[in-house]
Parts: structure tokens; C-alpha cells; sequence
């Protein structure tokens, strides 16, 4: 059996350790997706302010997070943040802290594209019955919009996911990291480990993943009828 | 039918309103009685729709003023939210929510604005439904519809609100030929009932029959207010002869 390389996923606790650190990376992805979901719909409804400043703040706010790496955000919070500050944040909630911000960003700007785009009579129809600002978003705007924003909003949160493993790199354990420990330290016994166990990451990503755009899938055909 | 003498229940008073330079309406007066319905007609871009969209706050104004039961529509302290409850509007493009069935859209004004009981409303909607002939569509999606279907569920939405005066703009303008009768059909059932209305249109056989007065705007200015009889058969205006031969072949 020594050279069939799979086995190294069943050895001792590999497994067991795996899905820790993939419940690490979904933990973090699907927590982020969900705040920054919330808080982009609050900034997509900010930047269809009237308001030039608020308008620039948001602005500028969406530009921050693109410009700057979110790698170096991660740094930024982590080391800057809890240093100047004197407090100290572990890596998991700097992680989520950081890509809720980002998703809030970026799903601001999809949810003002998916505001701006829908028709201006939509909106006038909805005041002629009287309704109030807030029933007019509640009722008429966001609804329509949820649907017009559904592939980009997907679309962020695999990114979302994706990108969650740059928190290796301040220390917290995901599941690249499980399987980097892993490659170390069975490498020299079996040669192909790092193709079984990369295999099997690549693995649980998609079963991560996957499901995100089969809902978005179903979603769309639902509201098709 | 004369309803001079009914109670005012619209005055508009030197209504003036202007985009950036440019005066869209210059000075309009005008006084609508209940139960009386009023054509307004005109060429494109004389201010006709911005007229009846001023009335129900769509557009600000800047000068003049408006009362509607007596109470001024002009000024930043105006409850636009109860006012447009009485003042029902329907648009040129039969403005429906399309990812709402033809019954939610017509429930969403009296049960969420006005926070009326469903049992009531729902009873009120079927028997509006009936009368333009679509009781079978209630749980269609807008995007099922025809044109003219659209815009009779548009009007229907509206009515359910229990408005005073209703406001149309252009109603049938964005529909085929054959859908266009189905559409004012409804329209003139609602003014034997006695409904005060403001029309804005450019049917005029329709416009004809159903006005109690035409008032004849041009460049932002009434230019001509009388009967329809004597507007058709015998404008005083020269610019109002030169807008119905337009409609002459």
C-alpha cells in the first residue's frame, strides 16, 4: 500500500483536520457574506443618495477597498489596527471584519447598479399610491432590485470565499493551511501528497461553492414565472 | 350637465413652473368642481402632463398655488403620502410592479398605505376587476398582460385607493390601436359614475365625449377653456384651430 498516495488522506487525523479547517474557511466566508450583505444593502441605498457628499464618501469608501489589496487590509487591521489601537483582535475576527467590509463595498456598488437601473416610473407609480420612502424601497425597489442583483451578488460571495485564504497569512488555520501541514509532514514518505491533498481542497471548495450558484440558479428561474 | 355649481375641488392659481430657465407653465388657472372631468389638450411640449404631475407632487412648483379641498399642496410641510391617496394617478407606461400578480398590485396601496382589511379590500378589487372585464387575470403577472389590460389593472390599482379626483397622462398613448377603446371604455364608465377626473390625451373623438370642459394649453399658457362642442366645432383661438387641423386629413 505504500505507494498509493490517497492514502495519506486517511491517515491518523487528516481528515478530521481538513474539514476543521474548512469549517474555518466557511465559517468566515459565509459570516462575511452575511454582514456585508446587510451593510451593502445600506450602502447600495447610500449611493443613490441625492446627497454630493454622501455620494463621495461611498464613493471613495468602495475605491479604498479596491484599490488596496485586500492582503494588505488583512495586514492593515491585524497589525496596524490592534497596535495603534493597544487591543489585540485574533486573526479569525480581523478576517471577518475585513471581508465584511470589503463585501459591504462591493455589494454597495452592485445594489446601487441594481437600483439605478430599474425604471424611474417604477418610482412614481409607488409615490402615486401613496407610499412612504421607506415603503416604496420595501415594497417596489429592493425586491426588483434583489432580483436584478442576484448573478453579481453571487458572483462576490465565491470571490468572497476564494479569497478567504489569504488569512494563512496572519496566522489563521484554513483549510490550505491544514493541508500545507499535512504536505510537510508526509512528503517525504509518499511523493504525491501534495496532488491528494491540493485535490481534495480543490474538492471541498467546489462543494462550497457549488451550491452558492445552484441557488442562484434556482432563485432565477423561480422568479422567471 | 352643468356642475359649475358642484364644490370646488381642485383650484389651481397661477400655477407657475419652470425647469432650470426654461418656463413650462406660465400662469395656469383653473378650477375643477366634483364630479367634473376636464380634457386638457395640447401640442407636445406645451406642459399638459407636467401639469396634472404638479398636482400630485411629482414636480415642484415655483409660483402659484394649488388647493385641493381647500388645503394648499404648496410648501415643504405638505403630507404628500395622505394627499396621493385621494388623488389617484395612472401613467403612459401602466407603471405595474412586475414581480407582483395583478392583485398584490392593487392591494399594496389600501392594505400597506392605507391599512385597510384585506377581506374589505379584496372584495372591493374583485368587483373592480368585474367592471373592466379582467376578474380571470387576478393572479397573472403584469408581464402576461396585454397593453390595454395593463393599463385597465393600472387603473383599477388607482381606483382602489378611493381617490377624489383621478389623473390621467397620456393613458393610452404606449398602446396598439385595437387596445386603445378597452382602455378609454373604462375611462368614460367612471365619468357617468361621476368621478372627477383630469384627462390628458390626444384621442380627441374620446376627448370629445367624456370632457366637461376642454382646456387647451399652449406653451404653457391656457390658451382656450370651453365646452367641447364649442371647442371642436368653433375654437376662438387661432392657435387651437391650427392644433385640430393637425387632426384633419
Amino acid at each position: 500500500m505504500q505507494n498509493l498516495g490517497i492514502n495519506v488522506l486517511f491517515e491518523g487525523t487528516t481528515l478530521q483536520r481538513l474539514f476543521e479547517g474548512l469549517m474555518m474557511t466557511a465559517g468566515i466566508a459565509f459570516l462575511s457574506i452575511i454582514i456585508g450583505s446587510f451593510l451593502g444593502v445600506g450602502m447600495g441605498l447610500l449611493r443613490t443618495s441625492k446627497s454630493k457628499v454622501v455620494q463621495f464618501i461611498c464613493r471613495f469608501y468602495l475605491e479604498v477597498f479596491r484599490i488596496i489589496p485586500i492582503l494588505v487590509w488583512l495586514f492593515i487591521v491585524y497589525f496596524g489596527v490592534t497596535n495603534a489601537l493597544d487591543i489585540h483582535l485574533d486573526g479569525e475576527i480581523v478576517a471577518v471584519i475585513v471581508f465584511s467590509l470589503w463585501g459591504a463595498a462591493e455589494m454597495g456598488d452592485i445594489v446601487r447598479g441594481a437600483l439605478e437601473s430599474l425604471p424611474k416610473h417604477q418610482i412614481e407609480s409607488g409615490k402615486a399610491i401613496g407610499l412612504s420612502f421607506w415603503g416604496l424601497y420595501r415594497y417596489v425597489l429592493i425586491p426588483q432590485a434583489v432580483r436584478r442583483m442576484l448573478p453579481g451578488a453571487i458572483n462576490l460571495s465565491t470571490r468572497m470565499v476564494k479569497t478567504t485564504s489569504l488569512v494563512v497569512m496572519i496566522g489563521v488555520i484554513d483549510v490550505v493551511k491544514v493541508g500545507q501541514q499535512i504536505i510537510e509532514r508526509s512528503v517525504i514518505k509518499v511523493p504525491t501528497a501534495s496532488f491528494w491533498v491540493y485535490g481534495l481542497i480543490f474538492i471541498l471548495y467546489f462543494i462550497i461553492c457549488y451550491p452558492l450558484s445552484t441557488l442562484s440558479k434556482k432563485l432565477e428561474a423561480k422568479w422567471e414565472n | 350637465m352643468n356642475k359649475e355649481n358642484h364644490q370646488v375641488l381642485l383650484e389651481i392659481k397661477d400655477l407657475h413652473k419652470e425647469y432650470d430657465t426654461r418656463t413650462v407653465l406660465d400662469g395656469i388657472h383653473l378650477r375643477v368642481h366634483k364630479g367634473e372631468v376636464i380634457v386638457v389638450l395640447g401640442p407636445s411640449g406645451c406642459g399638459k402632463s407636467t401639469l396634472l404631475r404638479c398636482l400630485n407632487g411629482l414636480e415642484s412648483i415655483q409660483g402659484g398655488d394649488i388647493q385641493f379641498n381647500g388645503e394648499s399642496l404648496v410648501g415643504s410641510n405638505v403630507n404628500w403620502q395622505k394627499t396621493r391617496q385621494k388623488i389617484g394617478m395612472v401613467f403612459q407606461n401602466y407603471d405595474l410592479f412586475p414581480h407582483m400578480t395583478v392583485i398584490e398590485n392593487i392591494l399594496l396601496g389600501p392594505i400597506k398605505v392605507q391599512k385597510r382589511e384585506k377581506k374589505e379590500v379584496m372584495e372591493q378589487a374583485t368587483q373592480l376587476l368585474e367592471r373592466v372585464g379582467l376578474s380571470d387575470r387576478k393572479d397573472s403577472y403584469p408581464r402576461q398582460l396585454s397593453g390595454g389590460q395593463k393599463q385597465r389593472i393600472a387603473i383599477v390599482r388607482a381606483l382602489c385607493m378611493n381617490p377624489e379626483i383621478m389623473l390621467f397622462d397620456e393613458v393610452t398613448a404606449a398602446l396598439d390601436p385595437e387596445m386603445v377603446r378597452e382602455v378609454l371604455d373604462v375611462i368614460l364608465g367612471l365619468a357617468k359614475q361621476g368621478m372627477t377626473m383630469m384627462i390628458v390625451t390626444h384621442e380627441m373623438g374620446f376627448a370629445q365625449a367624456v370632457a366637461d370642459r376642454i382646456l387647451f394649453i399652449d406653451e404653457g399658457k391656457v390658451c382656450e377653456m370651453s365646452e367641447p362642442k364649442e371647442f371642436f366645432t368653433n375654437p376662438k383661438t387661432e392657435r387651437a384651430q391650427q392644433f385640430l387641423n393637425i387632426f384633419q386629413f
